[in-house]
């Protein structure tokens, strides 16, 4: 119980540094707003920002609907065809020569620059947003499960075969589950870039989401507002990698276990 | 006595480079027979190619008299390491080989339940490997390997992982599960006392490439208690050893 206490405590140390620090610099940003050495029209003060925010939540919330959406289907796309291509290039060695250089190159492409030809290739609708994010979050994820693959010990996998496993079941017993760590350290990054990647895609060609809000307030000189977006762009990701560890946690429950609950040789 | 499992002629290479040579091992049935032999000398090879996980450039692996040379999922096979998957509680870790025959789920976890406390595991089912001391472990492991039911088993080093006296323990649970379960066992070993302790019989391996030097019979009744070692025959089973192994 007193070790469970003192857990916690350190945890709470552990955060006051970081909040302090983000306290300060918003208090030193609304100081140097309200004292008018920074003008309203360049950098508006946290007041007017989050003044901003409550103002536009039904707009905020209706366009981050929109890129949530994008972002999800972007998301489980990448999810389902790195599932499926890592299984396949650990299991056929050719399809990882063959395929691994390519996925390295894939990622030197400049987000910026393929988005418009994404556009012009497939219109204004959801399907160059969702081809965009998959680009950018199927490389971390896959190379995530890879790894998490090729690195499973060969012991076990030699014991499975001794025990007369086929390579289905070798993947569903061990790699599948040994992979489960390196799948949510990919996933983690991987979701912060389908929120940025839905937005850049937004920016280049789109009716709706964010992305399009942002262009449009900042075109109206509504920093204001903008800084709201950024705002809210921050939250979601924070909240979906929360969601993230949060998920991990559920799914592998050895990972955490108490030393208390450890049972000592009878 | 029946012979169970026969090695004929084998040959391992590894790079060109021959491992193990002529290997003519035979195991009876109910035996339990050591490979006695020092680091490097191809016991795991010779173990590697009688699962079946290894195809030997020559020579052939009988089982019941029937070639399983190259064929694995036939013989039950425990590996230094306990090897249990960290993220499957114990009684999932042990029922996998029923599992991986096709077993249903339930029925192989009840049927794995049974045997738990035979093997030192009561309530212990639904912890994760993690939470057990290293002699649990590698009781579950053997717990595995003997669910996966074949009536041959191959241990490599089993007690080896375990501290000197967690092993001691574990030598005299093992001595008493063998008079309960009715198990043809080929183990291999470095350590000398726990060869002669287990044995039946013991195949001494020397040499690069390992070769099978000797053969000695332990001619000492069963069940055995941990006094053994302290006796006289004992130490001249030992002193024999010794004296093959130039040490």
């Amino acid at each position: 119980m007193s070790s469970a206490l003192t857990k916690k405590s350190v945890s709470i140390n552990e955060k006051i540094y970081p909040a302090a620090i983000i306290l300060l610099i918003v208090v030193v940003w609304q100081l140097l707003s309200s004292s008018g050495i920074i003008p309203q029209f360049m950098l508006p003060s946290p007041i007017n920002v989050l003044r901003a925010f409550y103002n536009n939540f039904g707009d905020l919330m209706f366009h981050a609907r929109i890129t949530l959406t994008e972002a999800a289907a972007g998301l489980g796309l990448s999810i389902a065809l790195a599932l499926i291509l890592a299984t396949a290039m650990d299991h056929f060695d050719w399809l990882y020569r063959a395929f691994f250089p390519l996925m390295v190159i894939s990622q030197t492409i400049p987000t910026v620059a393929i988005a418009p030809l994404l556009v012009l290739w497939m219109g204004y609708g959801m399907m160059p947003k969702v081809a965009l994010i998959v680009l950018v979050c199927f490389f971390p994820i896959a190379v995530a499960l890879l790894d998490s693959f090729r690195s499973s010990d060969p012991d076990l996998i030699n014991l499975m075969r001794a025990m007369g496993a086929k390579p289905a079941q070798i993947f569903r017993h061990v790699k599948w589950p040994a992979a489960i760590t390196g799948f949510f350290s990919g996933l983690k990054i991987a979701v912060s870039y389908a929120i940025v990647g839905a937005v850049i895609s937004e920016w280049l060609g789109g009716n709706e989401g964010l992305g399009v809000y942002m262009i449009r307030v900042k075109r109206s000189y509504a920093f204001d507002k903008m800084f709201a977006v950024i705002l809210l762009i921050m939250i979601i990701s924070l909240l979906l990698i929360q969601v993230t560890v949060w998920l991990e946690r559920i799914t592998t429950p050895w990972r955490n276990l108490k030393l208390e609950d450890s049972i000592n040789e009878k | 006595m029946k012979t169970i499992l026969e090695t004929k002629n084998i040959c391992k290479k590894y790079q060109g480079q021959p491992v193990i040579e002529d290997i003519n091992v035979k195991l009876h049935e109910g035996e339990l027979v050591g490979l006695l032999g020092m680091s490097g000398s191809g016991k795991s090879t010779l173990f590697n190619v009688i699962s079946g996980l290894l195809i030997p450039e020559d020579g052939h692996v009988y089982l019941d008299e029937a070639e399983i040379t190259g064929r694995t999922g036939i013989i039950s096979y425990m590996q230094q390491k306990d090897l249990l998957l960290p993220h499957k509680t114990v009684i999932d870790n042990v029922s996998l080989p029923l599992i991986l025959q096709g077993v249903k789920r339930n029925q192989a976890r009840s049927q794995a339940e049974k045997l738990l406390p035979l093997f030192g595991l009561e309530g212990t089912g639904e912890k994760y490997p993690a939470q057990l001391s290293g002699g649990m472990r590698q009781r579950a492991a053997l717990l595995r390997t003997h669910l996966f039911g074949s009536h041959v088993t191959l241990l490599d080093e089993p007690f080896s992982a375990l501290d000197a006296l967690t092993k001691r323990k574990m030598h005299q649970w093992y001595l008493e599960l063998m008079s309960q379960l009715k198990m043809s066992t080929l183990f291999i070993t470095h350590d000398i006392d726990e060869a002669i302790l287990l044995s039946d019989r013991i195949y001494i391996m020397t040499g690069i490439p390992g070769r099978i030097e000797h053969e000695l019979i332990i001619n000492e009744d069963k069940p055995r208690h941990l006094e053994f070692n302290t006796t006289v025959s004992f130490v001249n089973y030992k002193k024999q050893i010794l004296e093959w192994l130039h040490l």
